[in-house]
């Protein structure tokens, strides 16, 4: 239990995904100017992560390594992804079309967030169980989401501010980032077991 | 003339880092010092090299349909090569850069040049852009690694300029690479109004 406690600590606070691993930055920048939709691209990335990282899990566990097809994970996994999320658009637009008008714009985004492919790759390398694995990426999800939702705050009221003209836009943003990085820095010394 | 429009091009006036604002996780993530940038910006220039010109090559026999697919196969597979590559002949590289090569294949870069340029010119002028924007990436990642080299430990490809007591920590760390690419990217803009 402790295990799955310090991956969680770990992944959201003191290696979060964006602020400290860089993965993920597109949307990042992207779709932080409001909070309603930061939090809908969190939600929209959770769900994707959640099911990616389980299905590249098994599939590495049970066809790739056993037939020492390691070599092909790069091409597996994103053609997993693309379908997955595409699939994904399918259904949801079918069975729940509420969810589908909420997820609806960053679901193709997905498919080019690296942070979904990091984390199938990172899961791997790092030798994860199955249960590890999913504990992982959800709680990178919530990471992002954390981040995603604070930044798209700060940037609400920065609108409000004077900037200078040629610190306008992206420029104040990055340096924004770099200071919630900054605080976040803080959980850096955080350790469990 | 006009082909060294194309390059210049993808050097100055669509600078991918500058400009165009892509690529951004590999352009924070692997500019700790200056040669980790460099290598990162001539490993995705080969990718964009090589994807482009086959992508140009094979653009009529593809359906409209699943292009964005093909096309990230076709990348994929180049990732995959440079990848085994690295992995024979660079193995320190690799382990520095570590988990950035396999995502080369989700850089927008790469992808954007394909729908933008590639699927739309003969394989030579993809070629030319290829270079163009692949340099263009280069430089800028070199010259964000150089600057926080140098702020953080006082050095720029290892050379020392000034003792390392004097530089701060934070622009080799996570915090500095936001902060400057944020200041450069500025620099620019207001280089631009001139």
């Amino acid at each position: 239990m402790l295990t799955y406690i310090s991956i969680f600590i770990t992944a959201v606070f003191v290696n979060n995904i964006i602020l400290s691993q860089f993965l993920g930055i597109c949307p990042f920048l992207g779709v932080s100017k409001k909070i309603d939709s930061a939090v809908g691209m969190g939600a929209a990335v959770t769900f994707v992560m959640l099911l990616s990282t389980i299905v590249t899990y098994l599939l590495q566990a049970y066809l790739l390594t056993p037939f020492g097809l390691s070599y092909m994970q790069t091409i597996v996994f994103i053609l997993v992804i693309a379908a997955l999320v595409q699939m994904l658009e399918i259904i949801l637009k079918k069975v729940s079309p509420a969810l589908y008008q909420a997820l609806g714009v960053f679901l193709p985004l997905i498919t080019t967030n690296c942070a979904i492919l990091g984390v199938a790759i990172l899961v791997i390398q790092k030798e994860y169980t199955l249960v590890e694995s999913v504990v992982y990426a959800v709680s990178t999800a919530i990471g992002f989401t954390l981040s995603l939702t604070l930044f798209a705050g700060i940037r609400e009221q920065l609108q409000l501010n004077d900037t200078p003209k040629a610190m306008q836009g992206i420029p104040i943003a990055l340096i924004t980032a770099g200071l919630l990085a900054l605080a976040f820095m803080g959980f850096s010394g955080v350790k469990i077991c | 003339m006009n082909k060294l429009k194309i390059i210049l091009n993808g050097i100055v006036t669509e600078n991918p880092t500058f400009v165009l604002l892509l690529g951004m996780c590999p352009t924070l993530g692997t500019t700790s010092s200056a040669i980790n940038g460099m290598s990162m910006g001539l490993a995705t220039m080969f990718v964009l090299m090589c994807s482009n010109v086959v992508i140009s090559c094979v653009k009529d026999f593809i359906p409209d349909k699943v292009r964005i697919p093909a096309f990230v196969v076709i990348i994929a597979a180049f990732v995959t090569v440079l990848q085994l590559c690295m992995q024979a002949y660079l193995p320190a590289l690799y382990q520095s850069l570590g988990l950035f090569i396999p995502l080369i294949v989700v850089n927008c870069i790469i992808l954007g040049r394909a729908e933008a340029f590639a699927a739309k010119n003969n394989p030579f002028d993809s070629l030319l852009d290829g270079i163009g924007i692949g340099l263009g990436f280069t430089l800028a990642l070199t010259l964000l690694g150089a600057c926080r080299e140098l702020l953080g430990t006082g050095r720029i490809f290892g050379l020392t300029i000034f003792p390392e007591e004097f530089g701060a920590l934070a622009f080799v760390l996570a915090p500095g690479a936001f902060i400057a690419l944020g200041l450069l990217i500025a620099l620019v803009n207001k280089l631009k109004t001139r």
